[in-house]
């Protein structure tokens, strides 16, 4: 079946935003669950709670990472290319930071010394901490437009520093995906233990639920008074080959709220991401955990469907040379490979989510600190 | 805009060094992943608790080293965007398609179940078990069709087509980008290698234990599956070679010829050169050891095919670097938008050369107006330096050989049930560990280093491929990688000896040598205590 270049452009936007989702509700919450390891348990055994109720998934989980950047390469190479070399520096350090998890994950059990224990631990929150924020930080930047332009070749050249991207309203936006992993490493640990750390698991989602409440409204607020987005004065056909600097952008205030006023319905996108908040804290605190566990996944939904709509169609907009920007219809791959992708995804998407399933469902149980004891030498 | 030739030199011993580190663990979790299988298969079918706890445990030194291969294979997946950024906007259309099919039909299948894999044991059914790390071993090695599929097309750029309004290669063919034949080759030559590591790692250790006269049971049954598999797998290796590949395509033609250090054409079939001195600069190899008609045997299984030899190959090069140069002239009119109409056709017939016109860039911006020695220069660049791919490739051959007869002995030792007394054998085993591991590097090495001057074969130069850095960046992540592996490494290398040596005893069954009291040690005798708890413990 062929379906229209223009309609594949636009599904493969869904596409990416639907693993980017898939990405952060699986691999999310064990991010977060690093990021609460510290404080979320207090002595060896509590800690091996919290990895134990991660371990046999998070490896699963972060192929959705791996997938969503796979799948940018493919549907939207100039992106993938573009970002990636951009953001060098943030990008080597949240990869260093990932380097934590597997061995941290599989090895720290493996030698009782404390010491050693302690520094996995610790690598475990770096591994968490380092990519909940960074993503956030650069999602910050995107909105914000990034410095890079094209020569004629069209080999992207970023022009701006590392340190550029650590600016204030960046910075808040980490705040947000920091603060929304967590909440949902939160609320999935509190549906997998007991006792204290269940309890210390309750007031984590309403305080990581509450900071996100506050900084996603406050970035909302940003926006809304007067925030430099960009708009698209004219455009080759959305259905004509790819090419980046065809098109003539401008850098308007308030750009950004346009696809809200155009298209009121996309509204429900940052209202969701509020009530999905709101669900978590109050389903958590009712010690319903399957509610609450869908309730944080329908905020993140709804904070990283804010992003998609506010920017749409851009997906990485130039600050420094406007036309340069790439949009869903100018960064695409071809209609074959769009075509190839599409169908590579319908039928193992499916299939994979199903196995999943099957996976959780066959270890689904609560991890307690028996457990921990009597097969000490099996768990994590 | 164009990166310096010190950023492009380090983003090659970045990625080079990224990947080989990466393919330390990789082989190790192809063949691990199967010899688990196996030994699975028999617990399910035999019952025996001895072939759970052999599962357990190598299943235990498996994930100490399958951690290592998730942790540097997500460098993989980033670098090509962070420091290749030319390379992903030019070739992004084709090559990104086979590693996102990669995540999403192998690597999601081989990390959800090898969380079941550690931590299901005592939650699925015996069958749903063996099923479970069926799917773990049958997702690591779809894992490594996918990759080598995205890495034949860029030895072999099949299926696809440039397009000079996008400035980019687009796919025109699917299914030949799978079927390409280079990349059908690569992948049998590479997983069996792989399995090859894994064999040997079980024979080694088990040698091991069996030297130590420790745990029996539990190591000649570990040994014998690992020799019969390791048997099997290092012939598929030497028999399915991968020289059958390099018919294919201009650049594996020429690493043919760079490999045999072939300067002129032979008459067919031409003569294998065992051992010589290639010399680059006058173009011939001093003292050559050669055996006639064997290598126009080996490489185009034929006795009438010629071998073409590097003087002709550098000739046809030329050829196609001055049609490049028309290619890159029209190819800048196209971009400026001020090509006519019979500029655009000629370009579509020239632009099969672009990548050789490309040769150019390193030397010059203007590439339609190079000079003469800019040409000369570009010709020489345009094939690998030979001696490197010479005896990389003749240590490779060698190492795989010496595996052969460890494997055959091995094999045919367990079979007349001696294998215990053979304690030459044994040592050569336990020693001999790293030589897979020795051979697929330096196979690694022959296959990229021998693609050079190309990041895709005739398409895109290395030296085009590079992200615009600086050299500060590319100091910074060497730094980082340098950093993080080498601590990776001495961890990962101190779980393995310390697992390694305790054996089965670390699964803390009870079962094994260093869980027994002392007073039975004692018993010792030609076949000692302690193998037989394993023995007679049948469910």
């Amino acid at each position: 079946m062929i379906i229209d270049y223009e309609i594949l452009k636009l599904i493969w936007w869904l596409f990416v935003g639907v693993l980017l989702i898939g990405f952060a509700i699986t691999d999310g919450f064990d991010m977060g669950a690093g990021v609460l390891l510290p404080w979320g348990g207090k002595n060896d055994e509590e800690r091996r709670v919290i990895i134990n109720a991660v371990a046999p998934h998070w490896d699963g989980n972060q192929v959705w990472f791996i997938t969503a950047g796979g799948a940018i390469f493919a549907a939207w190479p100039a992106t993938y290319a573009a970002a990636f070399s951009g953001f060098y520096v943030a990008m080597l350090l949240v990869l260093f930071a990932l380097f934590f998890r597997p061995v941290g994950f599989d090895y720290r059990s493996k030698i009782e010394d404390p010491r050693w224990r302690n520094m996995w631990d610790w690598g475990l929150f770096i591994g968490g901490f380092v990519p909940a924020l960074v993503f956030g930080v650069a999602f910050g930047n995107l909105l914000q437009g990034v410095p890079f332009q094209y020569d004629e070749y069209l080999r992207p050249w970023y022009t701006g520093s590392f340190f550029e991207l650590l600016n204030p309203f960046a910075l808040l936006t980490g705040v947000v995906s920091l603060s929304m992993l967590t909440m949902h490493g939160a609320v999935y640990l509190h549906t997998r233990t007991t006792g204290v750390i269940k309890e210390r698991m309750k007031k984590a989602t309403t305080f990581f639920g509450g900071l996100l409440v506050v900084s996603f409204a406050a970035a909302g607020l940003w926006i809304f008074a007067g925030f430099d987005g960009f708009h698209i004065v004219s455009m080759p056909a959305t259905d004509s080959l790819p090419n980046p600097t065809a098109k003539t952008v401008e850098i308007v205030s308030g750009a950004w709220l346009q696809n809200y006023q155009s298209y009121p319905l996309t509204i429900v996108a940052p209202v969701l991401a509020f009530i999905g908040v709101a669900g978590a804290i109050f389903f958590t605190i009712r010690d319903r955990g399957g509610l609450a566990f869908i309730s944080s996944s329908l905020s993140i939904v709804g904070v990283i469907m804010t992003a998609g709509v506010s920017m749409f169609p851009f997906v990485m907009p130039s600050s420094t040379h406007p036309s340069h920007s790439l949009t869903l219809w100018d960064a695409s791959s071809s209609h074959l490979t769009l075509t190839v992708m599409f169908w590579a995804t319908v039928i193992f998407l499916p299939i994979v989510i199903g196995y999943t399933l099957w996976c959780y469902r066959s270890l689904w149980a609560k991890v307690t600190i028996e457990d921990i004891k009597a097969k000490s030498h099996e768990l994590y | 805009m164009f990166p310096t030739e010190e950023v492009i030199e380090l983003s090659r011993w970045q990625f080079a060094s990224t990947a080989l580190y990466h393919f330390l663990f990789v082989p190790l979790t192809l063949g691990m992943t199967w010899i688990l299988v196996i030994m699975e298969s028999l617990y399910v079918m035999t019952n025996k608790q001895v072939y759970k706890d052999m599962v357990k445990f190598w299943g235990k030194l498996f994930g100490i080293n399958f951690a290592l291969g998730v942790t540097t294979g997500l460098t993989m997946e980033f670098e090509f965007g962070t420091n290749w950024a030319y390379y992903s906007h030019y070739v992004g259309d084709v090559f990104g398609a086979p590693l996102a099919i990669e995540g999403l039909m192998a690597f999601f299948l081989e990390s959800t179940f090898v969380g079941l894999f550690f931590f299901g044991w005592d939650k699925l059914s015996k069958k749903q078990h063996l099923m479970v790390t069926f799917l773990m071993a049958l997702g690591t090695n779809l894992s490594a069709l996918w990759i080598l599929i995205a890495n034949g097309w860029m030895q072999n750029p099949v299926g696809s087509d440039f397009n000079p309004m996008t400035m980019r290669m687009e796919m025109q063919s699917f299914a030949d980008v799978i079927l390409n034949p280079v990349a059908q080759v690569k992948f049998i030559h590479t997983v069996a290698a792989g399995y090859v590591a894994g064999s040997m790692f079980v024979l080694g250790i088990s040698a091991y234990y069996i030297l130590k006269g420790r745990d029996l049971g539990f190591a000649r049954r570990s040994f014998a599956i690992a020799a019969g598999f390791g048997l099997a797998s290092i012939l598929s290796v030497i028999v399915l070679g991968d020289e059958s590949g390099y018919e294919v395509g201009d650049v594996q033609k020429t690493k043919l010829a760079a490999i045999e250090a072939e300067w002129e054409t032979e008459k067919a079939p031409a003569a294998f050169t065992v051992i010589g001195f290639p010399d680059q600069e006058a173009e011939e190899t001093h003292a050559a050891i050669k055996i006639p008609y064997a290598m126009g045997i080996i490489a185009t299984r034929s006795f009438d095919e010629e071998v073409p030899g590097l003087k002709d190959l550098l000739e046809n090069h030329e050829r196609r670097i001055r049609r490049g140069m028309i290619a890159a002239g029209y190819l800048d009119k196209i971009r400026a938008g001020t090509a006519t109409e019979f500029e655009k056709e000629s370009f579509e017939n020239a632009k099969e050369d672009l990548g050789y016109g490309f040769l150019l860039r390193r030397y010059t911006d203007d590439i339609p107006n190079a000079t003469e020695e800019m040409i000369q220069k570009a010709t020489k660049d345009s094939i690998p330096q030979v001696a490197p791919l010479f005896w990389t490739f003749r240590i490779m051959v060698a190492v795989g050989f010496t595996l052969l007869f460890i494997f055959a002995a091995s094999f045919y030792y367990t079979a007349k049930r001696v294998v215990h007394k053979k304690r030459w054998l044994l040592k050569l085993a336990l020693y001999g560990i790293p030589l897979p591991w020795v051979a697929i590097e330096l196979g690694w090495f022959v296959a990229e280093f021998g693609r050079q001057p190309w990041a895709i074969g005739e398409v895109l130069p290395t030296y085009m491929a590079a992200s615009n850095l600086t050299v500060g960046q590319l100091w910074f992540s060497m730094a980082g990688f340098l950093g993080f592996y080498t601590l990776l490494l001495v961890i990962e290398m101190y779980l393995m000896f310390k697992f390694g040596r305790q054996g089965p005893s670390s699964l803390h069954t009870g079962r094994y040598h260093f869980e027994q009291g002392s007073d039975d040690s004692s018993a010792g005798g030609g076949e000692p205590v302690l193998a037989r708890p394993v023995e007679s413990d049948r469910i």
